[in-house]
């Protein structure tokens, strides 16, 4: 009767710590555990007594590769406590930067990170020995997404220029020009690698995911919409703890985030793709179907095809809103701080990123709560784990090791943002 | 040139938000080229193959928070030629020593339902609190121009060409109009050169992210913003955040807390 652990230490190719154990026992899976430690920094102990208007610098440094999520959650929070709307062309620039983060954090996921999964290279560099010019045209696609981060928010990481109720500054039109042309470039090697992306060698695996997701009337959700699942979810934002819990499981500074009366559910571009298929562009859509894509896609190593999707999708809507551009005469609407709760939640590139912010009259945090999208995909992160590592036990523990790692980065963990995150050990009876 | 020459660069992370370390693979211009100089050795983040040191260079992201954490920053020391500090994490312990000035469990209860599984220090401190440093890079984020002069610096042996004089400097190289003349409080006057003064050139005061300069005179700059209208809080605040536990920013938060 053995006794297995087969374990990874530290993971490689995602963001921030973790590690993996799995055990076997008489043939079977008896437990896949993604290890998230992480060392916690505590941001909602420390966002208490700061002030509503530094709030959105402060919640960036949770995580430097989706910066953006966490300021346009907070600043959509505050607004929404202090009975704000930001509409119009400063609205058309939040959904601009957006555009910015999406690309430069799927290009990095998508040509960095994942696809040498696909073609057996352990990174990159190595890639780009045989594949160079994908690897030269993906580099050019993540800088075009950090131009756009760099014009509208001063810089790609941590960002300057985001405030509740708007921006420090709006730029001229003659500033996005630049950006446009690299849009258009982008664009181009965009739908190229949606082609070649769709022609790696995939798995087949598919679960029935519960997918969660942002849906708006009328577009492929950023920054708003109602909290919707392909179960019985369409709740207001506000509503999600009603529906939403997150438990603290001993192997993890992250806390797993789970659908009370069901479990584990599925948030990012899986999740988006599902429920907002009818909302992309026909051109999108058209690529999708030429892609071996249906309007749902439940196999997460395909995660790749739609990430690359979602690319071509920021750019062609960054594309349209710079064509429709006029600077707005002023750079942020007046914020007059009460005490009040406000509630935010936008689609940052990994998923749904919850923020919950009470205020007092000064507008001062007297509590915080933030639901990353990593903690939330925790769950099914493991539930993958476990089918996946079924699916190969006959296999060398080589085989075993590489197919779990792939299987985690199939979601683009952060961890970094996640700890309040993993290490695989398999352990084999 | 042939493995055994280039020299081996190693990248690390201790607690931190990553962002200091993206910054080297977002040197979209540079990437390919400093692969075919160094020997990427050791970057988890980018790389599967992780190669036993020594290291030539080592560059270390993030903070001190965990016993754990406190032995391995020993080890990257000891595998180490060169051991270089990228970032407000591990320059000056980040965002996440805010802790320092607080009761942690206080801390851990507000975030976690079972905080005895919770290993964590009452403090988060700056590598140099542990190791010996030989150079330090400031920002939150780091700037990635210079991240690239330093490690050519330290790839030839010279001492990496970063300015130690204000934010203000570079506002005048760059013809960007004072914001505190039109009114705005800024950190610009004490705050350590290298950003660029991005934050001025968006119409906005500095926020100090890059730390203090060398000798920074942040009493006469609390006056100037007291002048402006700002509150002991508000100079409570701008002092003690990502660069909280530098002792310039330490005591003049302090002269204005609690």
């Amino acid at each position: 009767m053995a006794t297995k652990t087969i374990r990874v230490d530290y993971l490689t190719r995602i963001e921030g710590e973790g590690g993996l154990d799995l055990q076997i026992s008489d043939g079977r899976v008896t437990s896949a555990q993604l290890n998230i430690f992480e060392p916690p920094r505590f941001f909602e102990a420390f966002l208490r007594g700061r002030g509503y208007a530094e709030t959105p610098d402060l919640v960036a440094r949770i995580c430097g590769i989706c910066p953006i999520a966490y300021q346009m959650s907070a600043v959509h929070a505050i607004e929404n406590a202090f009975g704000i709307t930001v509409d119009g062309q400063l609205r058309a620039l939040r959904r601009l930067i957006y555009c910015g983060e999406w690309i430069e954090s799927h290009a990095l996921h998508v040509i960095m990170l994942h696809a040498p999964d696909f073609l057996g290279f352990p990174d990159a560099i190595q890639m780009a020995r045989e594949h160079g010019d994908m690897v030269r045209s993906g580099l050019a696609l993540k800088k075009a997404g950090n131009e756009l981060m760099r014009v509208l928010g001063g810089r790609e990481i941590h960002p300057v220029n985001v405030k509740a109720g708007g921006f420090y500054r709006v730029p001229s039109r003659a500033e996005l020009t630049p950006v446009a042309e690299s849009l258009t470039r982008a664009h181009e090697f965009a739908v190229s690698l949606v082609r070649w992306v769709a022609t790696f060698p995939f798995p087949h695996f598919e679960r029935d995911y519960e997918f969660v997701a942002l849906r708006h009337p009328d577009e492929y959700p950023f920054n708003e919409g109602r909290l919707v699942s392909n179960r019985d979810i369409d709740i207001d934002i506000a509503d999600y703890e009603t529906q939403f819990e997150e438990r603290h499981i001993a192997h993890s500074t992250a806390l797993h985030s789970l659908v009370k009366r069901r479990g584990a559910y599925v948030v990012g571009p899986l999740a988006r793709y599902a429920l907002n298929f009818d909302r992309l562009p026909t051109s999108v859509q058209a690529l999708a179907r030429e892609a071996g894509l249906g309007p749902v896609c439940r196999n997460p190593f395909q995660s790749i095809v739609v990430r690359a999707l979602e690319i071509v999708h920021a750019c062609e809507e960054a594309l349209r809103l710079i064509a429709a551009y006029e600077p707005p005469t002023l750079a942020a609407l007046p914020v007059g701080p009460r005490a009040a709760t406000g509630f935010g939640c936008t689609e940052a590139p990994r998923g749904i990123c919850w923020h919950r912010y009470e205020f007092d009259a000064e507008g001062t945090i007297h509590a915080a709560r933030i639901v990353p999208p990593t903690s939330q995909n925790q769950p099914s992160i493991e539930a993958d784990l476990a089918a996946v590592a079924t699916s190969v036990l006959d296999q060398p523990d080589e085989i075993i090791r590489d197919r779990c790692e792939q299987t985690i980065r199939n979601y683009d963990p952060c961890i970094s943002c996640s700890a309040h995150f993993l290490k695989l050990s398999l352990n084999r009876t | 040139m042939s493995e055994r020459k280039r020299p081996r660069l190693a990248v690390w992370k201790f607690a931190s938000c990553d962002g200091c370390q993206l910054s080297l693979l977002d040197c979209e211009d540079e990437l390919l080229t400093l692969a075919g100089v160094v020997q990427i050795a050791n970057f988890p983040e980018a790389s599967s193959v992780i190669k036993d040191g020594p290291y030539d260079l080592s560059l270390v992201e993030g903070s001190i928070t965990t016993a754990h954490d406190a032995e391995r920053i020993l080890k990257v020391r000891r595998q180490s030629k060169h051991l270089v500090t990228i970032g407000a994490c591990a320059t000056a312990g980040g965002i996440q020593a805010l802790r320092n000035f607080a009761d942690v469990n206080d801390y851990i209860a507000a975030v976690y339902a079972s905080p005895q599984y919770i290993e964590t220090l009452a403090t988060s401190t700056p590598i140099s609190a542990h190791v010996p440093v030989d150079f330090e890079l400031h920002g939150c984020p780091i700037n990635k121009v210079q991240l690239i002069e330093v490690i050519s610096a330290f790839l030839a042996g010279r001492k990496p060409a970063i300015a130690t004089h204000s934010v203000c400097i570079e506002c005048k190289r760059s013809g960007t109009v004072c914001v505190m003349v039109q009114g705005t409080p800024c950190l610009g006057p004490v705050t350590h050169a290298g950003c660029g003064a991005i934050c001025p050139s968006f119409r906005r005061g500095c926020y100090g992210c890059y730390g203090p300069m060398d000798t920074p005179n942040t009493a006469a700059l609390a006056r100037e913003w007291r002048a402006l209208g700002a509150t002991p809080r508000d100079l409570l605040r701008v002092f003690r955040s990502f660069n909280a536990t530098a002792e310039p920013f330490t005591t003049e938060s302090e002269a204005h807390g609690d």
